[in-house]
């Protein structure tokens, strides 16, 4: 055959094989944004679950989730991007520094069902904190820590070298530079790799299988010791726990859940395009 | 002069402080790894061998047979590799290569977008409208197979595919696709018969990180599987339910006691996991750091 | 020679197992205009290095030697690095605005060494750009970003920014390497004005630059110190046949 009908023929079948990728996301999408939205409304969002979730709204599931991902934010963004600025400003090239990219490799590819089981056996267990926001929020931080930490690393060896080199040559201490000039510069990258780390957060169901998530929680949590709802155990529930459980409703819990990590992930990628516009070198 | 020694302090400070953040990875590897022996060792202690490697799981009679489990993850995520690395090494090479860039504009958010929705609510998706289509196209009594599973699977280890494969094209060279068309090839045949082998060892890496990724998947497989603890050995077996090892410990933890046998097969599942996954992602550090030690590209 | 401001002594440096220095010995005159001129990969850019310690950022060297300022060895353990590099100020090839306006750049090295004084910070900022030859080009635009400086200016404001602290040496490591003729000259002016305050070591780009600005030179070759003269007779009346060889540019 013609080698360039074939080439046609090649290139034709690539294009179709990117639709079959494509077209199924968009079906998702599609087919939760359709039948979601009959069920979204101010009440839906708003007001607490009635009649055994059949019924009212999902707010404390919402506000469990936002919970939730800003207790994780609080332990993982300073742990996260401490060890990024230590691989990225501090560390030789010697086994401590490949042992620890080593764990950080590992810890990206843990099972999210094992991160349940650890923080079953170390949070709520061992230190007592019961399944909790506090366990919860540990486990999920830990989860989200390998994320945060390449995701900002990447983004401080990307400052020139020659910004450090400027500082130290007039008489700047390594962590002054990295104060006054490296951080700032590499702030847009670091707030992106956060970002991606919570909606990620955000959306894991089995960390919090075990360690915080309750179903029928009625009023919203008082303390960090308290369980609570959250929107991705919630759907898991209520489309395979509950029978008779509207379909609309079910729809519609997918729907926020989706909206509300779709969105963050939009909102990451505005400001790394945006930032990367505005670099001064 | 003191308040040069004083901040001298505080830099001493910082810096240990970011010292120790640095190495707590190590810690919280370990920390996990000692949190599920702690909780799974008893388990050797409490049911023979014999029992564990059975093929019968089912933990209300006693029998721990871990057999299905394993054949089960392997059977879904093998078939979703299967699935998903066609798919993904021909979206990367479309991509890189062929694509019109209104395509690529459109095609790297659609990943993006991919790679960004909850395991559950793929699930729930896979549960609500792909296992009927899958039991009404096939003929098959429930939907809720391994296939679906697997189908599922390979959706979500496709961005993580598509990416390292991307960056693999990448990596090659332009002298080698200029080589390439100077002898008379078409794009095609370059394409085919020199980019992607020279990008090979690239396509192996993304191919184990996405394997690695499917492993450790669970509320999708869990919420369409079916989860049947069945030894699936007979060929139709993919499109009968099954039950990964994930979707076990996820659905069953709840159900233990704490301290009991059961509690401990779970926990024990659990390691097997940790190791299957840090193996897997051993082996795909270890062929990155080695092709750049290299430095080459194979 | 009244007492040298700098003494090298016997000074051999490697990295990555080569030699990049070889028993280096001279004295370097306070308040004066030392040249260090050779071909690429003579070891003049590491010398200057060593005298503000700044290839203590990279692994995987060896030093031997001492290198005296003020009769002081600034490699003896105990020594404040940090306010060695306010003493020994440098320029670097390219210039190298830090992210900031033109003022934050001048101000940067008294702010990281902790003065808070406005009216000081003020002084030392027109002090500094007027000694670099820069101030009535930028007085009008201090607030605005370093980067929207001309090259020329550019570096001239990093000569003004490490002027801000009042350094006993300055380090310029071929400043005028991406210039213009006009700014390479006024940068060459300027230097006449700052060895009054300081004393200067300057790795030339060309040796003409070098014979222009030059109270004394050192000419190296290949790690090691070929000769040492006082003004200008090393490019008139070479000793060494190799130096000979260079500076009538039969090599380089």
């Amino acid at each position: 055959m013609d080698r360039y009908l074939v080439q046609r023929i090649g290139f034709i079948l690539l294009g179709l094989v990117a639709l079959v990728v494509v077209v199924p996301i968009l079906i998702v999408v599609g087919a939760i944004v359709v039948r979601g939205a009959e069920a979204i409304s101010w009440e839906f969002l708003t007001a607490m679950p009635r009649d055994g979730m059949k019924a009212g709204g999902i707010f404390p599931a919402i506000v469990g989730t936002l919970v939730l991902t800003l207790g994780s934010a609080l332990v993982a963004i300073p742990v996260g991007v401490g060890g990024a600025i230590y691989l990225s400003e501090y560390a030789r090239d010697n086994w401590l520094t490949r042992a620890i990219r080593l764990a950080i490799i590992n810890l990206a590819g843990i099972p999210s069902v094992v991160y349940g089981l650890f923080g079953l056996g170390l949070f709520v267990l061992f230190l007592q904190f019961g399944t909790s926001i506090l366990a919860g929020s540990l486990t999920l931080a830990i989860m989200t820590l390998p994320i945060i930490i390449s995701a900002a690393e990447e983004a401080l060896r990307a400052v020139p070298v020659e910004f450090r080199t400027v500082i130290a040559s007039l008489g700047g201490t390594r962590w002054q530079g990295i104060r006054h000039v490296v951080l700032p510069q590499a702030l847009p990258g670091i707030i992106t790799g956060v970002i991606l780390g919570l909606l990620r957060a955000a959306g894991e169901t089995a960390p919090i299988l075990f360690t915080v998530a309750a179903f029928f929680l009625p009023r919203l949590p008082q303390t960090p010791l308290d369980q609570t709802m959250a929107l991705p155990y919630h759907l898991y529930v209520i489309s395979t726990q509950v029978p008779g459980m509207p379909l609309e409703i079910q729809y519609g819990t997918a729907l926020v859940l989706l909206a509300l990590v779709l969105s963050l992930n939009i909102v990451a990628t505005v400001i790394r395009s945006y930032f990367r516009r505005r670099r001064q070198w | 002069m003191k308040k040069k020694r004083f901040s001298r302090w505080i830099e001493f400070l910082i810096e240990a402080l970011i010292r120790t953040l640095g190495f707590s990875t190590i810690g919280f590897v370990l920390l996990i790894f000692l949190f599920l022996l702690r909780e799974g060792v008893p388990l050797f202690f409490e049911v023979p061998l014999g029992n564990l490697f059975s093929t019968r799981w089912y933990p209300t009679f006693d029998l721990f047979g871990t057999l299905p489990l394993i054949l089960g993850s392997l059977l879904v995520t093998v078939t979703a590799i299967a699935i998903a690395l066609p798919l993904g090494v021909a979206t990367a090479v479309f991509v890189r290569e062929a694509a019109p860039s209104w395509a690529r504009e459109v095609l790297k958010p659609m990943i993006e977008v991919l790679a960004g929705i909850p395991s559950v609510v793929l699930g729930f998706f896979g549960m609500t409208l792909v296992a009927p289509f899958v039991r009404e196209t096939l003929g098959v009594p429930t939907g809720l197979t391994a296939f679906t599973g697997a189908l599922l699977l390979a959706y979500m280890a496709l961005p993580t595919i598509i990416s390292v494969a991307e960056d693999a094209l990448d990596a090659v060279p332009k002298s080698y696709r200029d080589a390439g068309l100077a002898m008379g090839a078409t794009q095609w045949q370059t394409i085919w018969r020199v980019v992607v082998p020279a990008a090979r060892s690239g396509i192996v890496t993304a191919v184990m990180l996405g394997l690695g990724r499917a492993i450790g998947e669970t509320m999708a497989v869990m919420m369409v599987t079916g989860n049947a603890a069945r030894m699936p050995v007979t060929l139709d077996s993919i499109f009968r339910p099954a039950r990964t090892m994930t979707a076990t410990v996820a659905a069953e933890m709840g159900e233990v006691a704490q301290g009991s046998v059961h509690y401990h097969a779970l926990f024990g599942i659990g390691i097997i996991l940790f190791l299957l996954t840090f193996a897997i992602n051993l082996a795909a550090a270890a062929t990155i750091f080695k092709k750049r030690r290299r430095g080459g590209l194979r | 020679m009244a007492d040298p401001k700098i003494s090298i002594r016997d000074v051999n440096y490697a990295y990555d197992g080569k030699s990049a220095l070889r028993d280096v010995t001279f004295d370097v005159p306070a308040n004066s205009v030392t040249v260090v001129f050779g071909p690429a990969g003579g070891g003049k850019s590491t010398l200057l290095r060593l005298i503000n310690r700044l290839n203590d950022l990279v692994d995987g060297t060896h030093m031997s030697g001492q290198v005296l300022l003020d009769g002081q060895d600034i490699y003896a353990p105990g020594t404040d690095v940090t306010d060695l590099r306010r003493r020994v100020g440098m320029v670097f090839a390219l210039p190298l605005p830090l992210p900031g306006t033109v003022r934050e750049n001048v101000i940067y090295g008294p702010t990281l060494a902790g003065v808070r004084d406005r009216a000081r910070l003020e002084e030392t900022l027109t002090r500094s750009l007027t000694r670099a030859a820069l101030w009535d080009e930028v007085k009008d635009r201090l607030d605005d970003p370093a980067g929207s400086l001309s090259g020329g200016q550019q570096q001239r404001l990093c000569i003004a920014r490490s002027l801000a602290l009042e350094p006993e040496v300055l380090l310029l490591d071929e400043p005028t390497s991406g210039l213009d003729p006009i700014s390479t000259s006024k940068v060459e002016a300027s230097l006449y004005e700052l060895k009054r305050d300081c004393t200067i070591i300057i790795v030339p780009h060309s040796v003409q630059q070098a014979a222009r600005v030059a109270d004394c030179a050192a000419f190296f070759l290949m790690a090691a110190l070929i000769e040492f003269r006082p003004g200008t007779e090393i490019f008139t009346t070479p000793q060494n046949e190799q130096t000979d060889d260079y500076v009538t540019g039969r090599f380089g």
